[in-house]
Parts: structure tokens; C-alpha cells; sequence
């Protein structure tokens, strides 16, 4: 195949990228664009495969076996509640495919070079060549790293705690002018190919202590970040070959993680320094835990919520990462489909930062069959607040903490949360009066129109249903 | 105009095209447009495929084969669960 039928084909491959994320702009498409981003990407792997240097195919076809086996085999058997560490899985895969391309294109220019092709040598002189290949190197490196960490950490391998050390950042800087001295001094003896694995090597723990100090709840920010960087790294292997279709891919999805990130950041009020860098949760304020909650907490029963909820006529659950834990999403389910043939009007209200990945309780819910227009975002359902009859708090903490609001010392100051506060009567499902991820007290739990549910959120929802259907 | 500028302007072009069309993804999709995206980054299955199949040397026929290995993870599986999630989406019309 002719090298411009080649790239023609690319530039279809490219459109149909584009064309699916623009799917994604609603549920009704979006089952259709992911389709065309695969019709796309099936359409680039073909077209490559037809290249006339390919001497030997069976590798490339172990490859694909082993590589789609596992692929598929972790697509079908993950629980959505795991969806984040799966996602980070892959984030890692692609980072790691983007160095080893990378680093195989130099040592195949090497050799051509030392063989006297005269393309070769021009190459590796080329700073877009050599320049890029570096930056695939460090990118992916860190992203492989860095999701494998967080993929643990997700996965309950590693400590979900930040781990912090005094001069963590000095060491940080020093490992990223590290690798980027290495890579200086691979493109000045590019015959000297070990400087490329010492980059990558001190790549490796750059990522690695990127994301160890990096908490449970601020996951989101790093898995969006991670995903920007897998695709950053593809656009840089795509500089390394001159390749279109990689350069846009690649950016678009650099570009995707990149405005996630942004969300994330907004949604916890915080910059994106702060979030890598800064200290969060690990101070925790609960020497006036006492004085907030003492004599002012209302245990309440199943049956009493099983009553409150009798006579409302509109109610928002609000959940959070412990319903994803609880695995809870079913029985919310059946509370749901219970309550709307009473006639009672059930919502959600989801806050950008609940769960452990963006979009993650969306997906939860989705999975439990309810209908997505029953899933509200945070600034949709504020405003009606007052005209809420209860509202259930199912496993979140810190996204309805009114001290976001009303403490400007606060860590959370700032962060936009659900105003379940200004519901009528607000229930909140929860073992104990422990803090969330924040490490301070919640005041929404004393206020007097909040009544505690103490519990498994599994199996006080499922004790709800219970009262209800018999009441 | 040099290839690199070329090269250039396409990057910076798609990046906008990008800022532009995911925008527009609403939060309910967002994980749906992690995995998603996550598979088209797998696009470097190509430079996978020339280095394991153009078998130039053993070391880098050896490194194609673990990044064709690690590429197809990252296509197959995206986009597989991608539509698992979005085939939930989509039933409750």
C-alpha cells in the first residue's frame, strides 16, 4: 500500500476519533461514537498492517492475542465499582506502549545510521526527533508509574493515605532534571542507548512518588491527570515518527484529561499544585469534634425514615464513595423504584468529586438501571434545595460539609457541596460519626434537622424498604 | 513550511479540536469519556506494529512485541468497557 493511501487512511481514522468523542456529547450517541472511535482505530491498525517493511507478522499477532485477551477478560469481568483502578490500569498500558515505541525507534534509527543509511543519520541529528523521543520516554515512564501506584492505591495494595516525607518536592525536582540531563545527554551520544533506560529508570520513581503522597479522595484529580498524560505520550511518540494520526489522537486525548482535571480541581476548590503537592488530610482538626456534635446528634430507625419518607413528595439521595463500597447502588435501586410508584419524586444529586473517578456514581447508578435523567448535577439541584423533603445522604462526607460555606479556615473552604443542609429534613446514612477524607467534623450531622442513621448503607436502605412496604 | 511546523500545527489544531468537542461531554459520561479516550490513546499500537513487525533487531523486535501486547490491552479493553457502560446508559430510554 502506497504511503499516501496510508495516511489517507489515517485521516479517516483521525476523523472518526473525532467524530466519537463528539458522540459522547449525549447518552443517546454515545453508544455510536464509541463504536466509530473503534471502527477508527480498527481501520489505523489494518491499513499499518499492510505496510510494505513488515517482514514477519507472527509476532504482531501474539501480541494482539495476549493483549486482547487480557483486555477483554478484565472489560467483561470488572465490577463498576472498580471502573477506577481499571481505568488507571489502562492509563499505565498506554503510557507504557508510548516509551517502548519511543525507544524502539531510536535504536532502529541507531542501527540504520551505523549501517550508513544516510535518512537515519539526518534523523537522529533532527531535534524534533530526538526531543520528542525524550519526552516520550519521561511522559510515559511516569504515566506507567504513576497508574500502577495509583491503580494499588485504588485496589487497596498500597496505603491509600498520602505518604509524605520532609523535601519530597526537592526530590521530585531533582529526579525530573534528572531524566531530563539523561535524555540531554542521550541526543549528544545517541550511539549510547543505556542513557535512554537510565531516563526511563529515573522516570520510574519520579512517577512513582508523584502520586504515593496523593489521598483516597483526591483520586479523581490524579486518575483525569494520568489519563492526559497517556495521551500526551502518544502525541510524543507521534512527533518521534511523524505520524499524524498519533499527534491526534494523542492530543485529543490530552486535551480530554486535561479539562478533567480542570472539573476536578474546581469541583474541591483547589489548584492543581495544591492537589499534587500540598498538604490535604492529613491534618486532621477534631479537637473540637465534641463541642460541634455533643448532645446534638438524632440517632433516628429504619421505621422512622421508612415514615418521613412516606408522606415527602420529593426526595434527593445524595451519594457518595461509601455507596460504592457498601456496593449499595442495588438496593438504592429498589428504595427508588419503591418510592416513585408511591408518587414520590426521587432524584440525584451528584457532586463532580464524588466516588474515586469522575463520573464514578454516574456510572454506579447507570449499572443499578436508573434512568440518567434522574441523575442531577450539583448546580442543577442546589437552587431547588428548599423544595427538597429529605434528603439522604448515602456515604459522602465531605461534599455536604456546610463548613465549606461558612469557615473561610476551613480546608474545604470554598469547595462548592450539595446544599443538603437546606432540605427540609435531611437523613444521613453513615457507621459512625467518624470525618471523611477531609479529616474534619461535619456540622451538618447536628444540625436540627438531621437525623443519623447509623449503619452498613447496604443494609439500611434494604431495612427502609423493608418498613415501607410494611407500613 | 518544514515538516516539523507542519507536524506542529497539526498537534496544536487537534488540541483545540479537543478543548471543543469534549467541552461538551456532560459529567454523567465522564467516566464512559476516561475509558473511551483512554482506548484511542492505544493509537500507538501503530509504531507497536511497525517495530515488532519490521524486526530491524532483536532487541527492538522485543520491544514492539511487549508494546504491541500493552497497546492492544489499552484498545480492546477501553473500548470494550466503554460500551459495557454505555450500553447501562442507554437502556433506560
Amino acid at each position: 500500500m502506497s504511503e499516501a493511501l496510508i495516511n489517507l487512511a489515517y485521516l479517516v481514522a483521525s476523523a472518526l476519533f473525532v467524530l466519537g468523542l463528539k458522540g459522547l456529547a449525549h447518552p443517546r450517541t454515545a453508544v455510536r461514537g464509541n463504536l466509530m472511535g473503534a471502527l477508527g482505530m480498527l481501520i489505523a491498525i489494518v491499513v499499518t498492517l499492510l505496510h510494505k517493511d513488515i517482514i514477519d507478522y507472527k509476532l504482531i499477532f501474539t501480541g494482539f492475542v495476549v493483549g486482547g485477551a487480557i483486555g477483554a477478560i478484565l472489560a467483561v469481568k470488572i465490577q463498576m465499582t472498580a471502573m477506577p483502578q481499571l481505568v488507571g490500569l489502562y492509563n499505565g498500558f498506554g503510557g507504557g506502549a508510548s516509551l517502548l515505541v519511543a525507544g524502539a525507534a531510536w535504536i532502529e534509527t541507531l542501527t540504520m545510521a551505523q549501517a550508513g543509511d544516510a535518512q537515519a543519520m539526518a534523523l537522529l541529528g533532527n531535534e524534533q526527533f530526538s526531543v520528542a523521543t525524550i519526552a516520550s520516554g519521561i511522559i510515559g515512564a511516569v504515566t506507567f508509574w504513576g497508574s500502577l501506584v495509583a491503580f494499588g492505591k485504588l485496589q487497596g495494595l498500597v496505603t491509600e493515605k498520602p505518604v509524605r516525607y520532609s523535601g519530597e518536592q526537592v526530590v521530585k525536582v531533582v529526579l525530573l532534571v534528572g531524566a531530563i540531563v539523561l535524555g540531554v545527554l542521550l541526543i549528544q551520544t545517541p550511539e549510547h542507548i543505556p542513557f535512554y533506560w537510565y531516563m526511563v529508570a529515573v522516570a520510574s520513581v519520579l512517577g512513582v512518588l508523584l502520586v504515593m503522597p496523593i489521598g483516597g479522595a483526591d483520586m479523581p484529580v490524579v486518575i483525569a491527570l494520568l489519563n492526559s498524560y497517556s495521551g500526551l505520550a502518544a502525541a510524543a511518540t507521534g512527533f518521534v515518527l511523524s505520524n499524524n494520526v498519533l499527534i491526534i489522537a494523542g492530543s485529543l486525548v490530552g486535551a480530554s484529561g486535561i479539562i478533567l482535571t480542570n472539573i476536578m480541581c474546581k469541583a474541591m476548590n483547589r489548584s492543581l499544585l495544591n492537589v499534587l503537592f500540598g498538604g490535604f488530610g492529613e491534618v486532621a482538626e477534631t479537637a473540637e469534634e465534641g463541642d460541634i456534635y455533643a448532645g446534638k446528634i438524632k440517632a433516628t430507625s429504619p421505621e422512622e425514615v421508612a415514615m418521613l419518607l412516606e408522606t415527602a413528595q420529593r426526595v434527593v439521595v445524595v451519594p457518595g464513595y461509601g455507596m460504592a463500597v457498601a456496593q449499595a447502588q442495588h438496593a438504592v435501586r429498589d428504595l427508588f423504584n419503591l418510592l416513585e410508584s408511591k408518587g414520590v419524586t426521587v432524584e440525584f444529586a451528584i457532586h463532580p468529586v464524588a466516588g474515586r473517578m469522575p463520573g464514578h456514581m454516574n456510572v454506579l447508578l447507570a449499572e443499578a438501571d436508573i434512568p440518567y435523567d434522574k441523575l442531577k448535577e450539583m448546580d442543577e439541584i442546589n437552587p431547588q434545595m428548599e423544595q427538597v423533603d429529605v434528603a439522604i445522604v448515602l456515604g459522602a462526607n465531605d461534599v455536604v460539609n456546610p463548613v465549606a460555606r461558612t469557615d473561610p479556615n476551613s480546608p474545604i473552604a470554598g469547595m462548592p457541596i450539595i446544599d443538603v443542609d437546606k432540605a427540609r429534613t435531611v437523613i444521613v446514612i453513615k457507621r459512625s460519626l467518624s470525618p471523611g477524607f477531609a479529616g474534619i467534623p461535619n456540622p451538618l450531622f447536628a444540625l436540627d434537622n438531621t437525623l443519623m442513621l447509623f449503619g452498613d448503607g447496604k443494609q439500611m436502605i434494604q431495612e427502609v424498604i423493608n418498613a415501607l412496604k410494611e407500613g | 513550511m518544514t515538516d516539523f511546523v507542519m507536524i506542529l500545527t497539526i498537534f496544536v489544531l487537534a488540541i483545540f479540536v479537543g478543548f471543543e468537542v469534549i467541552t461538551k461531554v456532560p459529567p454523567i459520561l465522564h467516566t464512559p469519556l476516561m475509558s473511551g479516550s483512554n482506548a484511542i490513546s492505544g493509537i500507538t499500537i501503530i509504531g507497536a506494529i511497525l517495530s515488532a513487525g519490521t524486526q530491524h533487531t532483536a532487541l527492538t523486535t522485543v520491544l514492539g512485541l511487549l508494546a504491541v501486547i500493552f497497546a492492544t490491552i489499552n484498545v480492546v479493553g477501553g473500548f470494550m468497557v466503554t460500551h459495557r457502560m454505555l450500553e447501562m446508559f442507554k437502556r433506560k430510554e
